[in-house]
């Protein structure tokens, strides 16, 4: 019988989009993200070491509608991968694997990062003034 | 590799609508996965239409309707018809399960029904399970002594026993194995969740004398630590097992005689 020409069957085309797997998907994709983020720091934290003019430039981008939207989604980012995180080390001890359980402490890492997340520059703000 | 596009020969394509029941009025729509070897074709979607008053409850009566009444070319695995064989797994209404113990009534709208995800299709719902069977194989699932046989039967205690709860009831359908996007990228090297359950209950077993042999030749990047967690095994076995939680012991096994 001839075998080469099997076609594949389909995957991510017809699986079901579930909480199991979009928070784990969302877990890498975060990471990813507070990986090129932590680019943007070191950028901040150069600039600030070169002088008055470098880091009039950083802190004018990070200010901009643009930058602040990036340090929305990284602030998201950040508080979801600790959270998530502090999830997959109670994996790491064998706790929360039956399905039940795992859903609750699923829903509970994503409202707890937009709470962190909404937090933290709702504080920002009324520290800062804008 | 992760490669999350289908290839060229695998794009599926629209099918045919076959003809719809003279006369019935409670109809459910039936979209089926479709592929020939027979042919240079690409796989494509057919559109059965049946009647529900003449037919059981299961989506697999549904595809045995179609088999004999409207089109006795479509191809499935089937056999014990009570979720104990494992035969029928297939990819219904978007997660993988048993056809024989899906209810149609409760997949909402048309019924869509499609091979256990990224694997090569032999014909229609069919996919070629060598390679599962291959690294079921090499976890060498059977009980492993080197010490003199008792009289009898080897003995277990009620407690001990109690530890294969969860695990023996594993049919080895695929389903979970199948649901799992780290095994779509890395079926190769990776177990996959349905044989690391086996191997877990081998390891969870108080008579089995090879548990050092067995974490050996698991400790490995990829055949049990591509594993990250994503839980779609235990979301989709039709069995109510736990291959997630298997897996997490196994790991903590690997753990515990390092120290």
């Amino acid at each position: 019988m001839a075998t080469n020409n099997r076609p594949l069957s389909p995957h991510l085309q017809v699986y079901r989009p579930q909480l199991t797997s979009m928070l784990s998907i969302l877990h890498r994709l975060t990471g990813v993200a507070l990986a090129i983020g932590t680019l943007l720091l070191v950028w901040w934290l150069i600039a600030a070491a070169s002088g008055p003019d470098a880091y009039a430039t950083a802190q004018g981008f990070i200010g901009s509608i643009l930058g602040r939207l990036l340090l929305l989604g990284w602030t998201f980012a950040l508080f979801y991968h600790l959270a998530n995180g502090i999830r997959h080390l109670a994996w790491d001890i064998g706790w929360g694997f039956e399905l039940p359980t795992a859903y609750t402490t699923g829903w509970l890492v994503v409202i707890v990062s937009i709470v962190l997340t909404l937090v933290s520059w709702v504080g920002g703000y009324a520290a800062l003034g804008g | 590799m992760a490669d999350f596009a289908l290839p060229r020969n695998s794009k599926v394509q629209d099918g045919k609508t076959w003809p719809k029941p003279e006369g019935a009025s409670n109809t459910r729509t039936f979209k089926v996965y479709r592929w020939s070897p027979d042919d240079d074709e690409n796989p494509s979607v057919d559109t059965y239409t049946v009647d529900m008053d003449t037919c059981g409850p299961m989506v697999l009566d549904a595809l045995i309707k179609i088999k004999n009444e409207i089109d006795p070319s479509l191809t499935f695995r089937r056999s014990c018809r009570e979720g104990v064989c494992g035969s029928c797994a297939m990819n219904i209404d978007g997660t993988n399960t048993l056809a024989c113990t899906s209810f149609t009534s409760e997949v909402s709208g048309d019924v869509k029904i499609y091979p256990l995800p990224h694997q090569e299709v032999v014909k229609d719902l069919v996919p070629d399970m060598t390679h599962f069977f291959a690294q079921y194989r090499e976890v060498e699932p059977w009980l492993k002594t080197d010490s003199q046989p008792p009289e009898r039967e080897r003995l277990q205690s009620v407690e001990e026993r109690e530890k294969l709860d969860g695990l023996w009831e594993c049919i080895l359908c695929a389903c979970c194995t199948t649901s799992c996007p780290s095994y779509w990228w890395n079926a190769d090297r990776y177990m996959g969740p349905a044989v690391l359950l086996q191997a877990y209950r081998w390891l969870a077993d108080s008579r089995d004398e090879a548990t050092g042999d067995r974490l050996d030749q698991l400790e490995d990047p990829f055949r049990l630590y591509r594993c990250h967690t994503i839980m779609n095994c235990a979301k989709t076995c039709p069995k109510s097992l736990n291959p997630a939680k298997a897996i997490a012991e196994i790991k903590k096994m690997m753990l515990e005689r390092q120290i």
